[in-house]
């Protein structure tokens, strides 16, 4: 069994600077993630994309990620990628598997880096076959280098939506259609917000603008204030019919919709240990509850980047950074580098979030992601619609009660995909805020696991 | 429903032909299983052991489990945290998955 200082999950930015600045200091450290090589969602194949037409064309953030990756490839921390970790107990004993088989990993301290996912915006349809999340088409777009085959709708609300609308333009793709599903925010409110963000982040404030120029002008079409989306086709998306605010209903046809709204923090590692969450509203989000070092309720695991709460990928670096200065202080070391100070990462950290509260503001999710109709699927695996789950609903019912009468998330997304909405149904029908609703518990394993991969569990401790 | 962009990845050398459902497919090295299915004419990658539906790649980031697919020496995994290699055959997962030997 390998007794590593740290132990990091994920290897995203908040993972690999976290890593960089602990390995450095001299701490023993392990770094496991899903994916094949380092960067996390937002720097995905930054190594074979950094210098390439391609890598360009995804823009000048992307290939910043290049320059961590190295260094992190170079730390001394010991990197198990295309691996997935299961099982983390509350005494820190870590089960993970991948390429080596199963292993047994006993930190000192954990921090978990895990990054975000795509909010699940249930609708009528949206679970056809042609029907992906934007985020999904992103990563295609990074590797292998693929784009929709034809002009593609895009439905959405949020930054991710944008950028990729911006990126799919540049490398020569083309968007038919975006249907903006962004609630409009008073204009004094936007404009008071912009003005502050402005003023520290104007440069950013730019790109934005610029990108939805950019969307105006080049997409076929461009439709403000859709509310609604319903996925039309039996086996295969057909079209897609949406209603905008103003009660307007229109169908197109389409074989690809691509959607988006927004992104949480993905949380499973951290709830299946029992850590305190909290609702964002801002973030109409769940969040982990945390001090200003990232450590939670459970005293040797810190969050970091992401996980921690949306902040995008500056600030995951530096909350990264920030963690592995805890962690070194807890055990006893100083950062190598003389700059790698609390002030200045404190400092980079308040600057790289200027934006979020207007980013909040402007992109909070429609009403309606939160209150899916009757006939609409919540729960994926099981096929579960909201009449199922709200005839369930009956007396006070917590999350963990509806799952066993109906099966939500039971499925092999162990309620990743319906989990929230499930929450919102159960906050809705007893008029409860979603701050007193508590999520489905999470058990591991935390991903799937075969009964050969825990055999190997034998061989393990055998050889410890 | 997508299409490989035609920039400086394209070349022949870096691709690999992976089997799906008896097809060959080519895939580009590096590639997951999932990237390679959206380009075939039937994307879709399982149905559902509820009402038998289709579905496809969804989330692409392994969170929505939509692409369980059955790989050979692997059983029922998510093909879009598979990578492709040489000869790979892959199956389209119909239904609830049966008990039987898979690794
Ligand atoms: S496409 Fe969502 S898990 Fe693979």
């Amino acid at each position: 069994m390998l007794r590593p200082d740290l132990l990091i999950v994920g290897a995203g930015p908040a993972g690999m600077s976290a890593a960089i600045v602990a390995a450095r200091a001299g701490l023993k450290v392990v770094v496991v993630d899903e994916q094949p090589t380092p960067g996390g969602q937002i720097w995905r194949g930054i190594e074979a994309n950094a210098g390439t037409s391609r890598g360009r064309a995804l823009g000048e953030q992307y290939c910043s990620g290049l320059a961590t990756v190295r260094t992190f490839r170079e730390c001394g921390a010991v990197y198990w990628p295309s691996t997935r970790v299961w099982q983390v107990e509350s005494t820190l004993g870590t089960y993970v598997t991948g390429p080596g088989g199963t292993r047994v990993v006993a930190p000192r301290l954990v921090l978990i880096a895990t990054g975000a996912q795509e909010r699940p915006a249930p609708f009528r349809g949206w679970t056809l076959p042609g029907v992906m999340t934007v985020g999904a088409a992103q990563i295609l777009l990074k590797n292998p280098g693929s784009v929709p085959s034809e002009p593609v709708w895009i439905a959405g609300c949020g930054p991710l939506a944008l950028l990729y609308a911006h990126q799919l333009i540049r490398m020569g793709g083309v968007v038919a259609g975006f249907l903006d599903t962004r609630p409009s925010t008073p204009l004094r409110e936007t404009l008071q917000l912009a003005g502050r963000a402005a003023l520290r982040s104007s440069r950013e404030l730019a790109k934005g603008a610029s990108w939805y120029a950019e969307l105006y002008c080049r997409a076929g079409r461009y439709v403000p204030d859709v509310v609604d989306l319903q996925a039309l086709g039996t086996d295969q998306l057909e079209g897609v019919r949406y209603r905008t605010a103003a009660g307007r209903v229109e169908e197109i046809r389409t074989s690809l919709l691509l959607v988006h709204e927004g992104v949480l923090p993905e949380l499973h590692t951290v709830r299946s240990l029992g850590c305190e969450i909290q609702w964002d509203a801002g973030q109409a989000a769940y969040r982990p509850v945390l001090n200003e070092w990232g450590e939670c309720s459970h005293p040797d695991i810190l969050i970091a980047g992401d996980a921690a709460g949306i902040g995008g990928a500056v600030a995951a670096v530096h909350r990264g950074r920030l963690s592995a200065l805890r962690i070194l202080q807890r055990l006893g070391k100083v950062a190598a580098e003389p700059e790698m100070t609390e002030e200045n990462c404190r400092a980079a950290l308040a600057h790289a979030l200027v934006l979020r509260p207007f980013l909040d503001r402007v992109f909070r999710p429609r009403e309606q992601v939160f209150a899916p109709d009757d006939d609409t699927i919540v729960c994926r695996c099981e096929e579960l619609r909201a009449r199922d789950l709200c005839a369930a609903l009956s007396g006070s019912v917590g999350s963990n009660q509806l799952k066993a009468f109906t099966r939500a998330g039971m499925g092999p997304c162990q309620g990743r995909q319906c989990g929230l909405t499930v929450a919102a149904l159960i906050a809705a029908a007893e008029g409860r805020h979603m701050s007193e609703v508590q999520p489905f518990r999470v058990r591991p394993p935390l991903k799937p696991l075969r009964l050969c991969d825990l055999a190997g569990l034998a061989d393990e401790s055998r050889s410890s | 429903m997508f299409r490989l962009l035609e920039d400086d990845w394209g070349r022949v050398e870096s691709t690999v032909t992976i089997e799906i459902d008896g097809y060959p497919v080519i895939a580009q090295i590096g590639e997951t299983v999932a990237s390679t299915l959206l380009r075939v004419e039937a994307s879709w990658s399982r149905t559902t052991p509820v009402s038998g539906a289709r579905r496809a790649p969804y989330c692409m980031m392994g969170v929505c489990f939509d692409c369980l697919m059955l790989v050979e020496g692997e059983g029922l995994v998510r093909a879009c945290q598979t990578s492709v290699r040489a000869g790979l055959k892959v199956q389209r997962q119909m239904g609830p998955r049966k008990v039987g030997p898979s690794c």
